[in-house]
């Protein structure tokens, strides 16, 4: 038996996972259209390629992925791009996004595809191949396969395969593994092998006991070491750096890349995505779908990436108190805008809530310093002290006490005896950081342009003067040497003043950025990315006094 | 929209206080057994001014009085007051008490969760420093007292401050076996002689050491339910039981020996329901620790070397101006940074 080891806290909420398991995952029907998002990953905004009218391919690229980290968006089935604009979309922030609006034409007309030898050919092209297909990190955070599988400078002695799917009511990696479990061996020899990893441990919950055996037969099926290791079942043992612990012992701290600590983690599904892409040159397209809650029929379904949620829905019969979609689990589920939004490659879950299931919490009592929360806290902080911090716009504090270590769990929102909504006041105050951050290099950006622009100036004027001294200098002595060192004097003068930027902008970095995670740096370009965009749509009205 | 999550455990700060409550409960059975049911008076009172202070305070504070006069935890401290005056106090020494407790201590404060200071132990405090004589007229234990009054004539003396004819109150009443220590100590009286007196028990005094023993039973009952943990009580009683034992092994003539201390006075009502108060205690384990042994530390100096019959209180109230200075130094490492230490 392998040693596991234990992260600090977790919380034992009802599972509810065997109303969607019962049967197999079906195949959602194709929509009456498809709402595709151009952005679905953490990074860069795919840029469009398409404009309304195109017709396109099953699987044709229609969003380049841009500068960095970024990732492909294509067309999920074959029709006719009816439109391109701002709709809605899957996210927290309710605020609308890029989309194009695909009227299918029921052909399913693939375009052509070839899959590649990933032994074959050098890891760039296999990882720009994995860029192309839109393959990105199905577990819910959406970043970009491509970026996590360079084997860089550290060696990788783990590579973790995350099944553990501890949030309740989901169930769609536990069927993916039960169904499919020999495509994702197969995509996770693909991963060992970019990695040059030593061996697979894939973390599987032992509440799965269906997925367990299905992966273990494939696993032994491999030539590469494989093992699948039972994790007890404990929320959130799902969180990469929670699991990474479980089966290695090992803590990677905020802002160091697991692959320093010789670990790369990745969700069962995103292995199969990354087998699919490379064996048979097919885009994500797709992704496995649990439809639960408050429905009759609850089950998972493989779904086109841009099905508008009420279609998905319609398909498990939701009940008529249904009030809102859930996008996720009830710990971090976040609440759908509407149910006109679609599914993109995030969407593991869609819960139909009620009142009934979900009674809304009482009114929120006061901390009472029980400190339930510091208890059930999978990162170690102190939740009772940052939401004092958060409450009290002490964001220094809160800092100080590693707000940005804490992962957003819920955990110490599920014990709260007051009924603090705690994790809503964390994400509050991260988002003040950011904002005030950003000010900050906006501010430092600002006086750097002014200092240049005033040593510009100034130097201008000092050639004048040497220009002047000079034609003086020359009426006075016509003998002397003509051109001698103005121009190097100038150019020194250009350099000097370049370098004084330089070096300003090199001192004047924001503090508490650089030990951000890749993750965490795209995380923050993508909201300032939504900000931008909402400060855009704000403009037509910029006559009204600012919120 | 204010959800993270959607789903809770159903547990209330309601049923949290409330639990606090029940396990003051074997300890007031033996309280009344002891000293009969004068004490269920105290409670009674406390309890009514508690609510209609809270009530008054909330109004005066524009809060919503249902959620927090439902919350129970102004009749917790209405019950840790009461227990912790003499139970044959005039009803307005229990009433300026709790009153007190709950206005200033608690809602000037900000309310639940704001008071830096444990509320029943400001409404004490006060109580002993302005009316220290009424403080101190203990019921004797039931078979002690030269005479022993009704349910009838306690409510008469209570409210009416009128003895049975012929009845004088240090007839039915005593000094505490710690206070009796102290005075006799100072009398230089052997203390073999003094802890043969007739106020002393097996372990401390007479009856109080048992209804001490019924607090340590309504404790393990919060430890077993995760109310409190099991620092603040073992440090708490571990230093005081330490620090009396160093005295004792230095002089045995003139130090009690350590058991004494921890069955005497309030130190099982403090270990288990004083110190453990959440609110104004600190929030690391490394923090109730120390917090805990200080205040075991300075209730044996007060109960040995101070002025006052118990040092409960003050040593309360003394550690409570330093859990934010505890709290802030003992931040435990976070995720992923134990290796390097803390922070």
């Amino acid at each position: 038996m392998r040693t596991l080891y234990q992260f600090h806290g977790g919380v034992h909420p009802p599972t509810n996972k065997t109303q969607s398991t019962r049967t197999p995952i079906a195949p959602a029907p194709l929509p009456g259209k498809l709402v595709i998002p151009f952005h679905q990953h953490v990074g860069n905004m795919a840029r469009p390629l398409v404009k309304a009218g195109d017709r396109v391919l099953k699987g044709q690229l229609i969003g380049m992925p841009e500068d960095g980290v970024s990732s492909a968006v294509h067309a999920s089935t074959s029709g006719t791009i009816s439109s391109i604009g701002m709709e809605v979309v899957a996210h927290a922030s309710g605020l609308p996004d890029l989309c194009a609006i695909l009227i299918p034409d029921g052909k399913e007309e693939w375009v052509t595809h070839t899959g590649m030898d990933y032994r074959a050919a050098a890891s760039a092209d296999v990882r720009l191949a994995l860029r192309l297909a839109g393959v990105v990190g199905l577990g819910g955070a959406v970043f970009p396969s491509d970026q996590k599988l360079r084997s860089g400078k550290h060696k990788i002695k783990s590579l973790v395969l995350n099944g553990a799917e501890c949030e309740p009511y989901i169930t769609c990696d536990d069927m993916l593994m039960r169904e499919r479990a020999t495509e994702i061996i197969r995509g996770a020899e693909i991963m060992r092998f970019m990695l040059d990893a030593e061996e697979v441990l894939i973390g599987i919950e032992d509440n799965k006991p269906e997925a367990i055996a299905a992966m273990r037969q494939a696993a032994a099926a491999s030539d590469d070491k494989m093992e699948v290791i039972v994790v007890p079942t404990i929320y959130p043992s799902g969180g990469a750096k929670q699991l990474m612990r479980i089966l290695t012992g090992i803590e990677v701290a905020t802002g160091v890349r697991s692959t320093e600590k010789g670990l790369q983690c990745f969700n069962v599904a995103t292995a199969l995505g990354i087998y699919r892409a490379l064996r048979f040159g097919e885009p994500m397209l797709s992704r496995i779908v649990t439809v639960t809650g408050n429905v009759r029929n609850a089950q998972n379904f493989e779904v086109l990436i841009g099905t508008p949620v009420n279609e998905l829905v319609a398909l498990a019969d939701p009940l008529p108190d249904t009030n809102l979609y859930i996008m996720g689990g009830p710990m971090m589920g976040v609440p759908l805008p509407s149910a006109q939004v679609s599914v993109v490659k995030a969407t593991n879950c869609i819960i139909a809530a009620s009142d009934k299931l979900f009674p809304p919490p009482p009114p929120a009592l006061p901390c009472i310093r029980c400190t339930r929360c510091a208890d059930v806290c999978p990162a170690d902080l102190q939740p009772q002290e940052l939401f004092w911090f958060a409450q009290s716009k002490n964001f220094g504090k809160a800092q100080e006490y590693s707000l940005f270590d804490c992962i957003e769990c819920g955990a110490c929102n599920y014990v709260c005896p007051s009924h603090i909504p705690l994790v809503q006041y964390y994400r509050f105050a991260k988002s003040e950081i950011r904002a005030l951050e950003h000010e900050q290099t906006a501010a430092d950006l600002a006086r750097e342009r002014y200092e240049f622009r005033q040593s510009r100036i100034e130097r201008d004027k000092q050639e004048r003067a040497e220009k002047l001294a000079q034609k003086e200098m020359a009426a006075r002595q016509p003998a002397a040497t003509p051109e001698a060192a103005p121009d190097n004097s100038a150019q020194s003068h250009i350099q000097a003043a370049a370098e004084r930027a330089r070096e300003q902008a090199a001192t004047a970095r924001p503090k508490n950025i650089d030990a951000l995670t890749p993750q965490q740096q795209a995380e923050i370009a993508e909201i300032e990315a939504r900000r931008a965009k909402a400060r855009e749509m704000a403009h037509p009205d910029a006559g009204r006094p600012k919120e | 929209m204010l959800i993270s999550t959607f789903i809770s455990k159903p547990d209330t700060v309601s049923a949290i206080m409330l639990r606090v409550l029940l396990a003051l409960l074997p300890g007031i059975a033996l309280y009344v057994w002891y000293y009969g049911p004068a004490i269920l008076v105290s409670i009674t009172l406390a309890s009514i001014t508690a609510l209609a202070t809270e009530a008054a305070m909330l109004r005066l504070r524009n809060r919503p009085l249902k959620p927090f006069l439902g919350d129970n935890s102004a009749l917790v401290t209405a019950w840790l007051l009461a227990l912790s005056i003499p139970p044959l106090a005039p009803w307005w020494l229990v009433v300026v008490g709790t009153a007190f407790a709950i206005s200033v201590a608690k809602h000037l404060y900000g309310g639940l969760g704001n008071n830096p200071f444990n509320p029943s132990m400001i409404g004490y405090a006060v109580l002993i420093i302005s009316f220290p004589s009424h403080m101190t007229h203990w019921l004797s234990p039931h078979g002690l007292g030269q005479t022993e009054l009704g349910f009838a004539d306690q409510l008469a003396f209570i409210f009416g401050g009128h003895l049975p004819s012929g009845i004088k109150l240090d007839a039915v009443t005593l000094a505490t076996p710690l206070d009796t220590l102290k005075t006799q100590l100072q009398l230089d009286r052997p203390l073999k002689e003094i802890l043969g007196m007739p106020i002393y028990g097996a372990l401390a005094g007479k009856g109080s050491e048992v209804v001490a023993l019924g607090y340590i039973l309504g404790g393990v009952y919060l430890l077993f339910k995760r109310i409190i943990t099991w620092h603040v009580p073992a440090a708490f009683l571990g230093t005081l039981f330490v620090t009396a034992g160093i005295f004792h092994l230095v002089d045995q003539a003139h130090y009690v020996a350590p058991l004494f201390h921890l069955t005497a006075g309030a130190a099982m009502l403090g270990a288990f329901f004083i110190l453990t108060d959440p609110i104004s205690g600190p929030t690391t384990p490394m923090g109730k620790l120390i917090f805990a042994a200080g205040a075991g530390f300075l209730t044996y100096v007060i109960r040995v070397f101070g002025g006052f019959p118990d040092g409960v209180a003050f040593a309360t109230l003394l550690m409570n101006i330093c859990v934010p200075l505890i709290d802030a130094h003992t931040q435990p490492p976070v995720f992923g940074k134990k290796d390097r230490g803390a922070k």
